[in-house]
């Protein structure tokens, strides 16, 4: 289904040809090729064990840049591309169409190899390295990590606007704020990467030689290799956290897919409050595990059809209590865990377990509290209909003051207002919103689905 | 009464630091600034300790400053004259600085990292520095002598593991290979990051002097924080599964404290039975949620007690639960033992078997009072036709005897 654009094809096809002029070797300078042979090996023996199911990365690609790197400062700008070469051509592609996929790899790494070998070599870095010069040697590095990061913002950022026909955006902030941004993100690994590959540059023209040299790169595999394991145990994490609210679901069969939609809820009021990426996550927690507590409430009383007797009541008011009791050992969640507890708290002070009034109820169970009513009411339940999303937000607005903060209220209007409200979304694609990818514009285009 | 391993393993190190400090001491100390700039980085990577986190290396950067002194043979070219006594010395007073700040915040001071990072630093520093001033590696020039340091670096990685398992079945009483056995294991990941950096700082310095090394240890200040954020998660994930567990006890199934009870006490039977830390952790998880299946059912069983239910009514809360445990996402080895737990023993994996004899003692022991434990005991060795396996039974015993030694 992924069908490029025909300017994609034509960039794809202009970075390429632009890559082969790249790697024509200047008339008259000889090519180490012992150098770019061993280079190129270890670059591509690298990526291929990086993708290997011994390390099982969610994140493959763009790990092993120190050898680039080192490459670009050792080695003439078109021996130093040429390194690139067979790792990006031949290594494989998850998706379609790989053919592309392939050559644009290839001709991107090409181009910012190229160019970052070729500042290295103005900035007199060759020289530095070879007098073991470690300040030149660092300056020149340092110019030549900024223009390889440059080179590939740029290069990402162009195919990212022609494919998904918008220029990266980053929330409400404008598009050049975002590619800064997206720039300033890959700048911070690839300086480490930069060190590494001086590392590995210095010790190749020490008389230590190219064994020396390859020793750099295994404390970045095994820092690479624990950075895989950290996806994937937290990968695991969040389903886990997911399973313990289906089991929610599970016995309240009529809440089915409530607590991922008032975790997007909360998400969104949060994010229009403008709180950090942080306090949005743990937020987006607060809202998915809300109603946790349930678990201690009887089946029995969850599905029961028709009036409640005040004791069965009382117990199910029971359930934030459970719910606090049960999440309070997860540091974590952090004020998620209040949310827990006081999401059912009314502003004027008649909610429960406490009574709170105002102030006292945290601001995070107040995002909650309006985020668990707006889905309860657009959503069918045992004893009412759902309600449309204007009348749920009016009835809402209504409520300001009495039983919910106005500013919450407010929050979630406006958000739905610019965003609508697309209750069919799954909790997989929330999930990515945590660190935003290059991807993510993709996903959320504003006024889509309105 | 004889000494007790980890004593001589310090008297030893005491013995080495103190006759290092007086030759030092003796001799005054050659080329200060290379000493200086290696102490500072012993220092600060001290500093970024960070203990109770389940790494094997606490400190790599330290540990991986203190092996390049070790090595050092030349700086930016020139030859060093310092001695091996020197290189100790160095490394004991930065290693003992940059911990004040850990003993001021009140973390109680433990003598083995000390003892063995003496130890092993010592040992590389005899084996080196006299054979490297007296010229004999002079033929082992350029590539050779970078593969000798790692040569050498490795051998010692090796006997610092069996030095370090040793040290923990003498503190702690639990077999000896398996304890070797998750200290290997550490090898590969960190350990091999602080080895290869030891070597590369020591031959960097001797290339460039001594820039190389703020600029080498980033990679491995890298490789530390990837670490600790995976280590971070994995107490995250252990929170999180500890909770699920509680779901029952909040339910009214099972009582406060039972899950959390039957993991730790699971845990300890797995260790005495030699299971590695990867499944030390699998144990772990199921024994938590070993009673999840409870929740499924539409009344609660008499206080929890599932040892006591008809076998096949156990067998189908066991297969309850370990559905509710494959839907989790966790190691599916998890849902595995959770179903298996009430499965007649020959049939079971060992650690469904622990599970089963723990899980039968906590509720036993818990009935009956103050002679409780005792009673539980006897009913489980008398029991282990019934289902309980007579070899846990018997480390569970053992377990329990270690307990009421050290309390």
């Amino acid at each position: 289904m992924e069908v490029l654009p025909a300017r994609a094809r034509a960039y794809v096809a202009c970075v390429t040809a632009a890559a082969l002029i790249c790697l024509l070797p200047p008339p008259g300078a000889p090519t180490p090729w012992r150098a770019v042979a061993l280079l190129a090996a270890v670059y591509a023996g690298c990526e291929r064990l990086a993708r290997s199911r011994l390390v099982a990365a969610p994140h493959p690609g763009g790990t092993f840049h120190p050898v680039l790197l080192a490459a670009a400062f050792l080695l003439p700008p078109s021996a130093a591309a040429l390194v690139a070469l067979p790792g990006a051509l031949l290594l494989s592609v998850e998706r379609r169409p790989y053919l592309t996929r392939r050559l644009w790899r290839g001709g991107q790494l090409v181009l910012a190899v190229w160019a970052a070998s070729r500042v290295h070599l103005a900035a007199g870095g060759r020289d530095a390295v070879t007098d073991c010069d470690v300040p030149g040697a660092l300056a020149a590095a340092g110019a030549a990590v900024a223009v390889f990061c440059l080179v590939l913002t740029l290069l990402d950022g162009g195919i990212l606007a022609l494919t998904a026909g918008v220029p990266p955006r980053g929330g409400r902030a404008g598009a050049p704020d975002a590619w800064w941004r997206l720039f300033l993100r890959s700048l911070v690994p690839l300086t480490v990467h930069g060190l590494a590959g001086l590392m590995m540059a210095l010790l190749w023209r020490s008389p230590y030689g190219p064994v020396a040299a390859l020793l750099v790169l295994l404390p970045m595999g095994v820092s690479w290799w624990a950075f895989a394991q950290y996806h994937r145990e937290r990968a695991a994490h969040q389903a886990t956290i997911r399973a313990l609210v289906q089991a929610v679901d599970i016995k309240d069969g009529y809440t089915r897919g409530h607590s991922e939609r008032v975790g997007r809820a909360s998400m969104m009021i949060a994010r229009e409050l403008g709180m950090d990426d942080e306090r949005v996550e743990v937020l987006r927690f607060a809202g998915i595990l809300h109603d946790v507590g349930k678990l201690g409430v009887p089946t029995r009383l969850l599905t029961k059809n028709g009036p409640l007797t005040p004791e069965e009541r009382r117990v199910i008011e029971l359930h934030p209590e459970y719910g606090h009791e049960m999440v309070r050992g997860i540091s974590f969640l952090g004020e998620a865990r209040a949310a827990v507890l006081h999401h059912h708290e009314r502003l004027d002070g008649s909610g429960y377990p406490y009574g709170l009034a105002g102030g006292q109820i945290p601001e995070s169970a107040r995002v909650v509290a309006v985020a668990d009513a707006f889905d309860a009411m657009t959503s069918t339940r045992s004893y009412s209909r759902a309600r449309p999303v204007p009348v749920a937000l009016e009835e809402l607005r209504r409520c300001a003051g009495t039983h919910f903060d106005p500013r919450m209220v407010g929050a979630l209007v406006r958000a739905i207002g610019r965003a609508g409200w697309h209750p069919a979304v799954t909790a997989d694609d929330v999930r990515s919103t945590a660190a935003p990818e290059p991807a993510a514009p993709v996903t959320d285009r504003p006024g889509a689905r309105r | 009464m004889r000494p007790r391993l980890h004593t001589v393993v310090h008297l030893c190190a005491a013995v080495l630091a103190a006759g290092s400090l007086g030759t030092t001491l003796y001799n005054g100390v050659e080329e200060r600034g290379a000493a200086l700039a290696f102490g500072v980085l012993i220092t600060v990577g001290e500093l970024t300790r960070r203990n109770g986190t389940r790494i094997r290396e606490a400190a790599p950067l330290a540990a991986a400053g203190a092996l390049s002194y070790a090595l050092l043979g030349e700086t930016a070219g020139a030859p060093t004259r310092h001695g091996a006594a020197q290189v100790v010395t160095v490394v004991l007073a930065a290693s003992l600085l940059g911990s004040v700040p850990h003993v001021g915040r009140g973390d109680s001071p433990t003598l083995d990292p000390p003892a063995r990072r003496v130890l092993t630093v010592g040992c590389v520093a005899v084996c080196f520095q006299p054979l490297y001033n007296r010229g004999t590696l002079d033929d082992w020039g350029g590539p050779a002598h970078a593969l000798l340091l790692l040569a050498l670096l490795s051998l010692t990685a090796l006997c610092d593991a069996v030095l370090a398992a040793a040290l923990a079945h003498s503190r702690t009483g639990w077999p000896f290979l398996p304890l070797l056995r998750d200290e290997l294991r550490s090898v590969p990941g960190i350990g091999a990051a602080v080895i290869a950096t030891g070597a590369v700082m020591a031959l960097g310095v001797a290339v460039v002097g001594l820039w190389a090394l703020p600029v080498f240890s980033v990679p491995l200040l890298l490789a530390q924080l990837s670490y600790r954020r995976y280590a971070a998660v994995r107490a995250t994930y252990r929170q999180t599964i500890a909770s699920l567990a509680r779901a029952t006890e909040i339910a009214g199934y099972t009582p406060a404290g039972h899950a959390r009870r039957v993991a730790a006490l699971s845990r300890a039977v797995g260790r005495d039975l030699g299971l590695t830390e990867p499944e030390l952790t699998v144990l772990e998880y199921a024994a938590l949620m070993h009673d999840i299946g409870q929740l499924s059912l539409v009344d609660p069983v008499p206080a929890g007690a599932t040892a006591v239910l008809p076998v096949p009514e156990q067998r189908r809360i066991a297969l309850l639960g370990g559905a509710v445990v494959r839907q989790t996402g966790v190691d599916p080895r998890v849902a595995g033992i959770v179903e298996q737990q009430a499965d007649p023993h020959p049939e079971q994996p060992l650690a469904a078997r622990i599970v089963r004899v723990v899980n039968a003692y906590e509720e036993k022991s818990r009935e009956g009072g103050p002679g409780g434990p005792l009673t539980a005991l006897e009913e489980l060795r008398l029991g282990t036709a019934e289902g309980y396996a007579p070899e846990v039974v018997e480390a569970l015993a053992r377990v329990l005897a270690r307990n009421t030694e050290g309390a």
